[in-house]
């Protein structure tokens, strides 16, 4: 069994099975991560260049330490202090890389399908590590693998992602996978933040909290993206916390305890509460180790074939 | 294609007790003894020999799975990717004796591999390696401390162990291509 494509650009087109074997793969590398020596030799002589042309810190250093991990040999290029910042379009970043010999890309960009661009212009396996509000394929598949974790099955589990859906990749990448496992994906938030058609991808959408919370055993919690404020796209903070904020007020409605995830970095006390985000119920940093895993499974199926 | 039988069900089970009465014999004991077993076959043959090791030295042994896929030399090239499963071994290696067990020895390539893997687990204090059938055709040094049944092979045969736990029942075959079926 190995997965049918070359690349990881989205979850999209990717069937169960093939998200069973990176979710399976995964749990593999989460016990390599609990070894003395957390490093394994299957990449070795390999090239990786992480090119991030959108700021991130959490996911570059998840897939430079996966990439480690696997001994490949690592460059990373980031926005600032690079040719991208003096104005070099993507496809000539690419064919530089290309010179350079380069194995596996790893992408973020602010523009949907940027990872599509590059796998057609480059031989190297192209991993999407977010394209604008697109997808951020490893974000849905770590979330999805903290819920089998916490859960068992993904099988008719009920999972609401709240907040603003309209420019969250990670909203997109989480229903695509989560519904091809078989969960029940809803979500929540305001109305100017929730795309029109999504209720045609099968999604339940909900606007009020107190009517989600009884109906599911996980919330996924989307970062508020403060930017988002100034387009008049929701009043202010504060009203957003009192309708949307989840607290444990009102996670207390729910029938059993709620999971409680986050892709970070957390706004206290906006989303989502502080005691609730250092609650029990919060796999908000095994999401972060479960990151590390899961890279590395991805980076391992695509690059030893 | 043709089998031959060259262990039977009996015979497993009496060379399974020998290689435990002489790792008992050559470790003066058992007392640091650990067994760990290369998947799949490797892994329930360990089993056995622990079992074995306790009937006769009165004392648990701890046995671990190691999962060789990612140290493997010959990852890349292959049509079909081997399904990464874990490696299972909850004791410390430090200080250890530990007896690789695995059912068939043939290039040594798997062996290498494990002894990598384990290197990155700890510092045994020795490790001593276990096979059921050592067939020849080594391709780096390693030679076998225990050895169930030597089994001079050519290329063209093969040999299948198999096991209760997987295969429903105990034996080891002896299998012959004819040239023609060489590249099956």
């Amino acid at each position: 069994m190995k997965l049918s494509g070359r690349h990881l650009l989205g979850l999209e087109n990717m069937s169960r099975d093939e998200l069973d074997l990176i979710l399976e793969t995964a749990v593999s590398f989460k016990e390599v991560l609990e070894r003395p020596i957390k490093k394994v030799p299957p990449l070795q002589g390999k090239t990786i260049a992480n090119l991030f042309f959108e700021s991130s810190t959490r996911t570059r250093i998840s897939f430079e330490l996966a990439e480690r991990r696997l001994s490949a040999d690592v460059i990373s290029f980031s926005q600032s202090g690079s040719s991208v910042s003096k104005g070099e379009t993507l496809k000539d970043t690419a064919r530089n890389i290309e010179a350079m010999k380069i194995d596996m890309v790893v992408v973020r960009h602010a523009s949907a399908g940027a990872a599509h661009f590059l796998s057609r212009v480059v031989d190297a396996n192209i991993i999407n590590a977010g394209d604008g509000a697109h997808e951020h394929p490893t974000q849905g598949l770590l979330d999805m693998f903290t819920l089998r974790e916490k859960h068992g099955s993904l099988e008719n589990l009920r999972v609401c992602v709240v907040g603003d859906i309209l420019h969250s990749r990670v909203a997109r990448s989480n229903i695509y996978g989560l519904q091809t496992m078989g969960a029940k994906v809803s979500v929540c938030g305001p109305a100017t933040l929730i795309p029109r058609e999504i209720e045609r991808m099968g999604v339940a959408v909900y606007h009020r909290l107190e009517d989600v919370i009884p109906e599911v055993d996980a919330l996924n919690v989307l970062r508020v993206q403060l930017e988002r404020q100034k387009r008049g796209l929701f009043p202010s903070l504060r009203e957003y916390h009192r309708y949307f904020g989840v607290t444990k007020e009102k996670v207390q409605k729910a029938s059993r305890p709620l999971t409680i995830m986050h892709p970070g970095p957390i706004n206290r006390d906006v989303e989502l509460s502080a005691d609730l985000a250092d609650s029990e119920h919060s796999v908000i940093l095994q999401q972060v180790t479960n990151g590390v895993a899961v890279r590395m499974a991805v980076l391992y199926l695509l690059g030893t074939v | 294609m043709t089998q031959t039988r060259i262990i039977d069900a009996a015979g497993m089970r009496r060379t399974v007790n020998r290689l435990a009465h002489e790792i008992v014999e050559k470790n003066k004991g058992a007392e640091e003894v650990a067994v760990v077993g290369i998947r799949t076959r490797g892994e329930f043959l360990a089993r056995r020999i622990a079992r074995k090791l306790e009937e006769i030295e009165h004392h648990p042994i701890q046995v671990g799975i190691l999962d060789i896929t990612l140290y493997r030399d010959d990852l890349r090239g292959r049509l079909d990717q081997p399904r990464l499963q874990s490696t299972d071994i909850l004791f410390d290696v430090n200080g250890k004796i530990l007896v690789l067990v695995d059912d068939v020895l043939f290039t040594g390539r798997t062996v290498r591999s494990a002894l990598n893997a384990i290197m990155d687990l700890g510092r045994p204090k020795s490790i001593q390696l276990l096979v059921l059938v050592d067939r020849g055709h080594r391709e780096l040094p390693i030679k076998a401390d225990f050895a169930g049944k030597n089994v001079p092979t050519s290329q063209l045969q093969e040999i299948k162990v198999l096991m209760e736990e997987v295969d429903g029942e105990d034996g080891v075959l002896l299998i012959e291509r004819s040239p023609s079926e060489e590249s099956l």
